[in-house]
């Protein structure tokens, strides 16, 4: 009896918060047809919004994907004072808010003295432009990559790269030989979430973005701004275009991720039979 | 190190110097401002509602995805991750669309403090599920069944058997639940129609400050939700350390 009723409550609670308002959404984008969802997607706006969003996303990607393997590799294989903050750190981006983050580049990269002001004689511009953009979504996407390999490297352990090193593999040959190899579905599963992640932002990137239509309009400010000024049809298209790419990147990621997982099981069983041994 | 300067620690700086270079007095001041300091207390109010009723339902969900099993229960499984994967102004909108004016469900929430719960509880939903699910999956049944041969009932089970259990877990899901709540700005933005005085959340506040040019006081109540925030996270290793104590 218990068991239904949790069971009912735990779906009616998932229904009402998260089934109904992504199902409604998709309803009210298709109910008129193919055709409005054509016209909405294809405007001009629509469109260079799609670009922004899509090379700030791919810069963001990038800069973290080399990024977060250099980290792990350093947190995971090497030894060196403050690696527990080093560590900490790495998580700081997760617990601040997305308008912080706008607030906290606009005080280092606008028009404020120091670096602003350097910046501004050498005549770039950083805040309500690209770089600035990229700068954010890095910022809020910074720990996926990261978290999402340090764990598998642990497992991997150092032998293989130590006997690459004693054959006389230099580094870069044993990282591309050895290292990437084996992180390579963890490293897909963390650039599929950051990915997501990056075009999904859109506080810290409404900050820094200024929102100017047609030049640093990303999608998710697309979708605001169409919202605001009453155009509906628009706003729920490129909103369902957003759900869809989110709902792609979560078949992906749990995709990628039961070969992590099942590794991680088989190092806790070997684990418990080592301790076994030794009882 | 000097790219997680660079992105991460130097802007951050940036934003409690300038928020408290003039003195702890006109930190205050910019903090008590009634608007900005009515929008704090709704933001840690809110965030404290939702990291409760995460605590209840969370456990809930992760109890039935565990113990339970019917037809569909992968899917549902999968889904519980699609807030971390949509975008907050999608969620704000999609939650418009259900409790908005035009609700199916005649059901107008928009511009209600019940608003604020209803987008944080959306966007906060995996934080539990996902801290609880595994542990729940790892516990160990001897217990339970040593009890109920013993004659517990199975309220008395899940009091003094199961509860102490996942209590760490409980808890530091309930603690990431509510540093994201104090963080959320995207989803809130459009439901809540960000009245000053009753809906505006604290992110609202801020990004309004800004968009006025008053940096400084911006970045006093950024400074104030930051403290929040890592004061919550220093009390959430605690409790992972006296989880792992307690193991």
């Amino acid at each position: 009896m218990t068991k239904y009723v949790l069971r009912i409550v735990a779906l009616l609670y998932l229904l009402f918060l998260l089934v109904l308002p992504v199902g409604l959404i998709g309803w009210r984008t298709f109910q008129h047809g193919l055709a409005p969802v054509w016209t909405a997607l294809s405007s001009p706006e629509a469109v260079h919004a799609f670009a922004v969003t899509l090379s700030v996303a791919v810069w963001a990607v990038l800069a973290n994907t080399v990024f977060g393997v250099g980290t792990a590799l350093l947190l995971v294989r090497h030894r060196f004072p403050g690696k527990r903050i080093l560590g900490a750190l790495i998580d700081v981006p997760v617990a601040v808010s997305p308008v912080v983050v706008g607030l906290a580049l606009i005080l280092v990269y606008g028009r404020f003295e120091p670096v602003g002001g350097w910046l501004r004689r050498h005549g770039l511009q950083i805040i309500f432009s690209l770089p600035g953009m990229v700068l954010a979504t890095v910022f809020v996407s910074l720990p996926l990559v990261v978290r999402a390999i340090a764990p598998v490297l642990q497992e991997l352990g150092a032998d293989q790269e130590q006997a690459a090193h004693t054959l006389g593999a230099g580094r870069w040959q044993t990282f591309r030989r050895i290292t990437l190899p084996g992180i390579r579905w963890a490293l897909a599963y963390g650039v599929v979430l950051c990915l997501a992640r990056a075009l999904g932002e859109f506080g810290a990137v409404a900050v820094v973005s200024g929102g100017l239509v047609g030049q640093t309009q990303t999608l998710t400010l697309f979708v605001k701004e169409r919202f605001d000024n009453f155009d509906s049809t628009a706003a729920f298209t490129a909103a369902t275009a957003l759900a869809l790419i989110a709902v792609l990147s979560l078949l992906l990621a749990k995709l990628l991720r039961p070969s992590t997982e099942r590794s991680r099981s088989r190092v806790v069983a070997e684990a418990s039979t080592v301790k076994g041994d030794n009882h | 190190m000097l790219y997680l300067s660079l992105i991460v620690l130097i802007p951050l700086a940036a934003v409690v110097w300038r928020g408290t270079r003039r003195g702890p007095d006109a930190f205050w001041h910019a903090v008590t401002t009634p608007d900005t300091w009515a929008s704090l207390k709704l933001t840690v109010l809110a965030s404290l509602l939702v990291a409760l009723i995460n605590v209840v339902m969370g456990t809930v969900i992760a109890w039935v995805l565990v113990r339970d099993s019917f037809p569909g229960k992968s899917i549902v499984d999968t889904l519980i991750d699609l807030p971390f994967a949509l975008p907050t102004i999608v969620a704000g909108l999609v939650l418009l669309a259900l409790y908005g004016a035009t609700s199916p469900l005649h059901l107008n929430l928009a511009y209600t403090r019940a608003s604020v719960v209803v987008a944080l509880l959306f966007v906060t939903l995996p934080f539990v599920v996902r801290t609880v699910q595994p542990v729940l999956l790892e516990l160990d049944r001897d217990m339970e069944q040593a009890a109920y041969s013993l004659g517990a009932s199975p309220g008395v089970t899940f009091r003094r058997i199961i509860l102490p259990n996942l209590l760490p877990a409980m808890l530091s899901g309930a603690g990431l639940a509510f540093t994201r709540s104090i963080a959320e700005y995207g989803s809130t933005v459009l439901l809540t129609g960000n009245l000053p005085f009753k809906t505006e959340v604290a992110a609202v506040n801020i990004f309004g400050r800004i968009e006025s040019d008053d940096v400084t006081s911006a970045a006093a109540a950024s400074t104030a939700l930051l403290v929040v925030a890592f004061v919550v996270l220093v009390l959430l290793d605690l409790v992972q350390r006296w989880g792992v104590r307690h193991d």
